[in-house]
């Protein structure tokens, strides 16, 4: 029989230190839903998505309650919806109802993918879809929206980065009344992945099965605790640790896909090998860093633990998982973390520092609140600053940026949930970068491109 | 399939007859049991078969919960690929 302290410690970890799969994301592909009648087109992708998802909550739970692993979030990610509107047409808002009604058919909490990849430039559908995901975000409740503006391969679609700052201020301006949530469900990517199960960013990438099972893993608890067994080990050490916690919780997510897949009969895709926070107490990514010695994240000394974070936990995760994909790292989303929050407002945390975490870690400047005045020519500088790192480091990176519309410095955004609440941040707003987003066009692939 | 059944809380008399009670009325056989006092904490763990139980796992897991419930214990149900996967390379 297994060992009593090895049961023990399974429990505890699931018990007191908040370890539990934070996603089972179905992805599904509607490239076979495009139709010449629009109308058509969204009733196929109804069809679809629920005829094949239509088990995922229910297998969720039974899993959840047969292994006794909590399981928080269900999802789906669909083909990015400007490929669907390339072809069919029609208003893209029509779609994101559509994906909203089969979210609320499936009881699903999250689906992602009303997204268009223009890392190059537009295509057809493109600039129509991303036009209209302010609307379509404020119309939905439980649509997603991501936008890849930026690859290793292909450089900086600058014009969509201009364009994307003005969508992310306008989404924020439409939802001002119910917290600005608009922004919260909104990513621009820079080597977005094509098989991410985590929101807001998930898309069902075209190089994808029809269909295929996702799972995100959780427990940043579960590594501040091993580490706080070992006040004086050396980093060395620490990271052994780690490495030995993060293949414990990564063997759970490989056997909750397998079994998942299994269940449903669609194939296992990958695990995601990630720290994501809750705002929950004792589920901080942040806290892990204080633990390593830090008197507060966000203070000098701050990049360099979290850089031996993420890679013992991918080092750990690696062996643990047949397949592992999608964004792999710890997240240091502001709003979801108590420690981050906690940071944030006591200004050890800033923007800038953030930036640089997101150079050794996965994925970017995530759920974070800026003034409600910060021009889009400066949002849009944000996100080129942050895709710069990701493409010049071959890693994905995002920005998800949520301007406090008609709130000042020192007032919080408050969205409730997973999505957590978070302090306005300092962003440099005395002079501007006016002229460089203006400017727009390309900037062409680093030289870490030629690899062939 | 197998489960293992853990039992947490305060040492008592009874623990195991009234966890054994249950298996049996579900028809869960059980394989093995160990127990032990952890942090001033009794555990008992019990390996069980549950292929021929007489009602669904839903029900005799939520049979095992309202035990604990009524007695001040945690009382889980969990299979046991869970621990292997974990636990075992």
């Amino acid at each position: 029989m297994i060992n009593i302290h090895d049961i023990m410690e399974t429990i505890n970890m699931i018990s007191e230190e908040n370890l539990d799969i934070r996603t089972i994301t179905m992805g599904i592909s509607l490239l076979d839903c495009c139709d010449s009648d629009p109308e058509k087109a969204c009733e196929k992708i109804y069809n679809k998505i629920t005829r094949l998802a239509g088990n995922l909550v229910k297998t969720g739970e039974d899993i959840e309650k047969e292994f006794g692993i909590p399981i928080i979030n269900k999802r789906i990610s669909v083909t990015p919806i400007s490929m669907i509107i390339a072809s069919s047409g029609g208003d893209p808002v029509m779609y994101a109802k559509t994906l909203q009604r089969a979210a609320d058919a499936t009881g699903v909490n999250f689906i992602g993918g009303f997204s268009a990849l223009v890392h190059k430039g537009f295509s057809a559908g493109d600039e129509e879809l991303i036009r209209a995901i302010p609307r379509a975000l404020a119309e939905t409740t439980n649509v997603c929206s991501s936008v890849n503006i930026g690859s290793t391969k292909a450089g900086i679609n600058m014009d969509a980065v201009k364009l994307m700052g003005q969508i992310v201020r306008e989404a924020a301006e439409i939802t001002a009344d119910r917290e600005c949530i608009g922004c919260a469900k909104l990513v621009v990517f820079c080597n977005a992945v094509e098989d991410n199960p985590f929101m807001a960013g998930a898309f069902h990438g075209v190089g994808e099965p029809d269909c295929v099972i996702h799972v995100g893993v959780s427990g940043p608890g579960v590594v501040q605790a091993a580490i706080k067994k070992y006040p004086n080990a050396t980093l060395g050490e620490l990271a052994e640790i780690i490495k030995r916690t993060a293949f414990k919780i990564t063997r759970m997510g490989q056997l909750v896909g397998t079994e998942a897949s299994k269940r449903l009969g669609v194939p296992f895709g990958i695990v995601d090998l990630s720290l994501a926070p809750t705002p929950a107490v004792g589920d901080s990514v942040a806290h892990i860093l204080e633990e390593m010695g830090l008197d507060s994240c966000g203070i000098h000394g701050t990049t360099a633990a979290l850089a031996m974070l993420n890679d013992a936990v991918k080092k750990g995760g690696v062996m643990a998982s047949s397949y592992v994909g999608g964004l792999s790292g710890a997240f240091i989303p502001v709003s979801e973390d108590a420690g981050m929050i906690a940071a944030a407002r006591s200004g050890d945390l800033s923007l800038q520092k953030l930036e640089a975490m997101t150079a050794v870690c996965s994925v970017g400047l995530d759920m974070i609140v800026i003034p409600g005045e910060t021009p889009a020519e400066v949002i849009s500088a944000i996100i080129a600053d942050e895709a710069a790192i990701g493409m010049v480091n071959s890693k994905t990176t995002a920005v998800r940026v949520i301007p406090a519309i008609g709130k000042q410095k020192g007032e919080e955004l408050d969205f409730g949930g997973l999505l957590g609440s978070g302090p306005i941040m300092d962003v440099n707003l005395n002079k501007l970068p006016t002229k460089f987003i203006d400017r727009a066009g390309r900037i062409p692939a680093p030289l870490q491109s030629l690899k062939n | 399939m197998k489960t293992v059944v853990s039992v947490i809380g305060k040492d008592a008399v009874g623990i195991t007859a009234k966890v054994s009670t249950v298996c049996s009325e579900c028809n869960a056989n059980i394989l093995d049991i160990t127990q032990s006092v952890l942090q001033d904490m009794f555990v008992m763990v019990m390996l069980t078969e549950i292929k021929d139980l007489n009602c669904t796992f839903s029900e005799f897991s939520d049979k095992m919960k309202e035990l604990g419930k009524a007695n001040g214990l945690d009382i889980r149900v969990m299979h046991e690929d869970i621990f292997n996967s974990m636990h075992r390379i």
